[in-house]
């Protein structure tokens, strides 16, 4: 027997049955596109047609169309392709930590993040596969095959081919994860439906008949998937920081990495989860299900998570003046001082102080305040990455070799290819399948809504 | 929600003669053998003129300075755990431990003691503990001059003089214990108030108290981590030592709990609790212990690939050391292996017996943990694990035992008005 506390807050609002749940997500899927999304996927698939013209001229001409120089060998690529990883820790994160911690609020939202989690992996692994120049030998670069190139074969000692490896086993386990969830509710629409949808939904459905049997075989695989999940988050931005903090780069090499990139990650995932929900929920009508509680909870893991960061940041500051290492600590007085100071206070603001607002109930309860600063959190992000890259490497250890960095329109039209890919994959998930978990949501009706408390 | 249940809500753990008798021989088991250890090295050590010569020399009282200092921090740690456990519980808003929020609680009953204990040992012991608090580093004309530690001098001594008297460092102490021993207080004083309320008011009070508390511990900690241990190594410093810190700590603090959880059900109290909570804490154990390897690795790999000399020196001097080198690895099996294969089982974490033995060594390598952190830096090739070392750890052990079940005695066990009891009740996992 399940008993909720009257301390709680609801997790289902508007008096909600088990038919409303079905008939609420279903009709989504089911209905005719609005004009709202038929805008929004016109306007990303314009960003991918765009971009891919950048995408193809890097892949026509070289890498060198980008603004990468002999000193700063990295930039907005490997930028970018953080900034994409960080967001894909969200989805698995709430699917398979929240599971294990019991959170019953991830049944609303671990659907979409984890979607948005798949798209934003594949968008981040595009970055490498397009710095390796001649994509169509890539895995020659990336994986132990052997061949008849000569010398040319992998470096199991460097850190890049364990995110090889640690990425790929993340994206699989999470797309399985996330499918495997999927099926119930194909199964729901499959039985709704009629014609060709009816066959279509069929297929994607595996033939589920909902028998004790079945189900039982679902929670047992969900359970095991989650346990392989939970070390597989953290490992990925783990491996992500080792590609910086192995190396003796002054501002890279630093042991607080692995950990603080993990924060980093989840408060970057949940910032994107806020901004593409609470769009959801306010197109799709959702807000009995998405509510109000549920963007606070997010919100307060977004201060915790934006203090940890904010703890590190401070950290490496701090250590850097004790270690008494005079290269790191110009490495930080740069950072905060030199020629990309506004990139290092863009970020201190967007990741460290405007997080802090949240401590008002007025502001974490605001949908609009919410969605703000989830694009702040985001830009603050991007901005982490960029100042922990480009500021590190643009003071050379011989100041003949300093430079700094100008992004080329290649650089700028590839990133804007992966926004495309990531808004167009997530708007035809968000038509095509069903947004919330119906099944487990539909779990929770009976102990965690209005009608039980009140 | 009108659940009627059975349970005792208003029993109290009865402190009873035989149970005292048991810690005090402990006590006096750790007594002993702390005495022979130290009259093994008075009359057993050897002499090395070279040092004395120089003003080094190595003597007995050293070593006891050094096992203070290791104890005092390591059962600091696992006291401000049980407080921080406890408001984690209120934050998190949950519910399954509502059974055994006083058993967290009842581990902060030490802190006070440890906070007395903590300055009075660095006044006493401060020089042969922590280098840095030698007025010669600083002296430019004095030829043991090291520019590094002036570099950093200003961390323990600003604003006054560096190599006089160490007062930032002093402040930073007091504070830490002030601001712990203060949320404590409230924290307990509020949770005891509720045993005489009703209504979910307490609740959320707690919980904004508990949230404060958890913002200044985050910082708290790892500055104290810095202070108490990573500046005895003075030329030394890796940004993730207080988190490395933490994980220690709660570890040793969440084994802690499970103990004492699973030794006041073997004598009839908190019969709600049952082999569900007692498997959460199994997870928890189980979990954390992985997350401490996880830093313990990570620090250590990214120092170990890098290979820079000024950090590696931390790894080297405990690796190719003769005293050290295989508790290194003691530390590993007791606090990784052990606890991984052991409660990787879903009945291993619900049968009290698995518990118990890897709780009991957890506790035992946490301790090894903090042991590599302190001394190789204060005693170098004097150190060692011996009777000494047991002694103290069952001195320090036992009187921990006895205050925190003092405090335990004559009050409520369960917090009979949370609003989440009836929930805990029914708690199956």
């Amino acid at each position: 027997m399940q008993v909720t506390s009257s301390v709680r807050e609801p997790l289902i609002t508007g008096g909600k049955t088990l038919k409303d749940v079905t008939h609420d997500v279903s009709r989504q899927v089911e209905g005719k596109p609005t004009l709202g999304w038929i805008l929004g996927l016109l306007v990303a698939v314009g960003a991918l047609l765009l971009g891919s013209l950048a995408l193809v001229a890097t892949l026509w001409e070289g890498i060198g169309m980008w603004g990468l120089n002999k000193t700063i060998g990295w930039a907005w690529d490997i930028t970018n392709f953080v900034w994409w990883v960080g967001i894909g820790h969200a989805g698995t994160l709430i699917s398979a930590v929240l599971l294990l911690f019991r959170q019953k609020w991830r049944m609303a939202i671990n659907r979409a993040a984890e979607a948005m989690t798949i798209f934003a992996v594949i968008c981040a692994a595009m970055f490498p596969v397009i710095h390796m120049g001649r994509p169509w030998l890539g895995a020659y670069w990336a994986l132990p095959l052997p061949n008849t190139f000569g010398s040319l074969w992998v470096n199991f000692n460097s850190p890049l081919l364990w995110d090889v490896f640690a990425i790929s086993t993340y994206f699989s386990v999470s797309l399985v994860f996330w499918y495997i969830g999927l099926i119930p509710d194909f199964a729901t629409i499959r039985d709704r439906a009629t014609g060709l949808r009816k066959t279509i939904y069929g297929a994607l459905s595996f033939g589920w008949d909902g028998a004790a049997k079945t189900w039982s075989r679902y929670e047992s695989v969900a359970l095991i998937l989650a346990g392989l999940a939970t070390p597989l988050v953290l490992s990925v931005h783990t491996i992500v920081s080792f590609d910086f903090a192995t190396s003796v780069i002054p501002g890279w090499h630093t042991t607080i990495f692995p950990p603080y990139f993990v924060a980093g990650a989840i408060f970057s995932g949940f910032a994107m989860v806020l901004t593409l929900m609470i769009i959801t929920r306010k197109v799709f009508k959702l807000e009995d299900y998405i509510t109000i509680g549920h963007i606070e909870l997010m919100n307060i893991v977004i201060i915790i998570t934006g203090s940890i960061v904010g703890i590190a940041y401070i950290t490496e500051f701090f250590i850097a003046w004790y270690s008494g290492v005079a290269a790191e600590q110009y490495a930080f007085i740069n950072r905060a001082f030199g020629p990309y100071w506004w990139a290092y206070w863009s970020m201190m603001t967007c990741n460290v102080i405007s997080p802090q607002l949240f401590w008002f109930k007025k502001i974490r309860t605001s949908i609009v305040a919410t969605f703000i600063l989830s694009l702040v959190v985001n830009i603050g992000m991007w901005f982490e990455r960029f100042v922990i890259i480009v500021t590190s490497l643009h003071r050379d250890f011989l100041p003949s070799s300093w430079a700094m960095f100008y992004p080329t329109l290649s650089d700028i039209g590839v990133y804007l290819f992966t926004f495309g890919l990531f808004f167009t994959l997530f708007l035809l998930f968000a038509k095509f399948f069903p947004v919330i978990n119906m099944a487990e949501v539909k779990s929770i009706v009976k102990s965690s809504s209005e009608k039980v408390n009140k | 929600m009108a659940q009627v249940s059975n349970y005792n809500l208003d029993q109290k753990f009865d402190f009873t003669a035989s149970l005292k008798k048991t810690i005090m021989t402990v006590l006096g088991l750790g007594v002993a053998l702390f005495a022979v250890g130290v009259i093994t090295s008075l009359f057993g050590g050897h002499h090395d003129e070279a040092a004395e010569a120089s003003g080094h020399a190595y003597h007995w009282y050293h070593r006891v300075f050094a096992n203070l200092w290791i104890n005092n921090v390591y059962f600091t740690g696992i006291a401000v755990i049980g407080v921080f456990f406890f408001a984690i519980q209120y934050a998190a808003q949950a519910g399954w431990s509502t059974g055994i929020l006083r058993v967290m609680l009842s581990l902060g009953n030490w802190l006070p003691i440890a906070g007395v204990l903590m300055i009075v040992t660095f006044f006493v012991a401060s020089h042969d503990l922590f280098h840095w608090t030698h007025s010669y580093l600083f002296d430019k004309n004095d030829p043991q001059y090291d520019y590094i530690i002036d570099g950093k001098g200003a961390y323990f001594y600003w604003p006054m003089e560096k190599g006089s008297f160490p007062i930032f460092f002093i402040i930073r102490m007091i504070a830490f214990f002030g601001i712990w021993v203060f949320f404590f207080n409230k924290l307990k004083n509020l949770s005891f108030a509720e045993d005489n309320l009703s209504g979910s008011h307490d609740w959320s009070n707690i919980r904004k108290w508990s949230a404060i508390f958890l913002v200044l511990f985050a910082v708290s900690s790892s500055i104290a981590a810095w202070d108490w241990i990573m500046s005895i190594d003075t030329h030394w410093f890796s940004t993730m030592f207080g988190w490395y810190v933490f994980a220690s700590w709660f570890v040793a603090g969440l084994s802690v709990i499970t103990l004492i959880t699973l030794f006041l059900k073997g004598k009839g109290y908190l019969e709600m609790v049952n082999e569900n909570h007692i498997h959460d804490l199994g997870k928890f154990v189980f979990a954390f212990s992985i997350f401490w390897t996880y830093i313990w690795f990570s620090q250590f790999l990214l120092i170990y690939y890098a290979n820079i000399p000024e950090e590696s020196v931390y790894f080297v001097e405990r690796l190719q050391s003769d005293v050290y080198s295989p508790f290194i690895f003691v530390n590993l099996a007791l606090n990784f292996v052990l606890p991984f294969l052991v409660l990787m089982t879903r009945d291993s974490k619900r049968h009290g017996v698995f518990l118990k033995v890897v709780c009991s060594l957890i506790i035992l390598g946490h301790w090894f943990d903090f042991f590599l952190m302190v001394q190789p830096g204060t005693l170098g090739h004097n150190g060692g694990f011996g009777l000494m070392e047991i002694g103290m750890l069952l001195i320090f052990g036992s009187a921990f035992a006895f205050v925190v079940f003092k405090s335990l005695a004559g009050k409520n066990l369960v917090a009979k008005n949370h609003p989440m009891l009836e929930e805990s009740y029914h708690h199956h996992i």
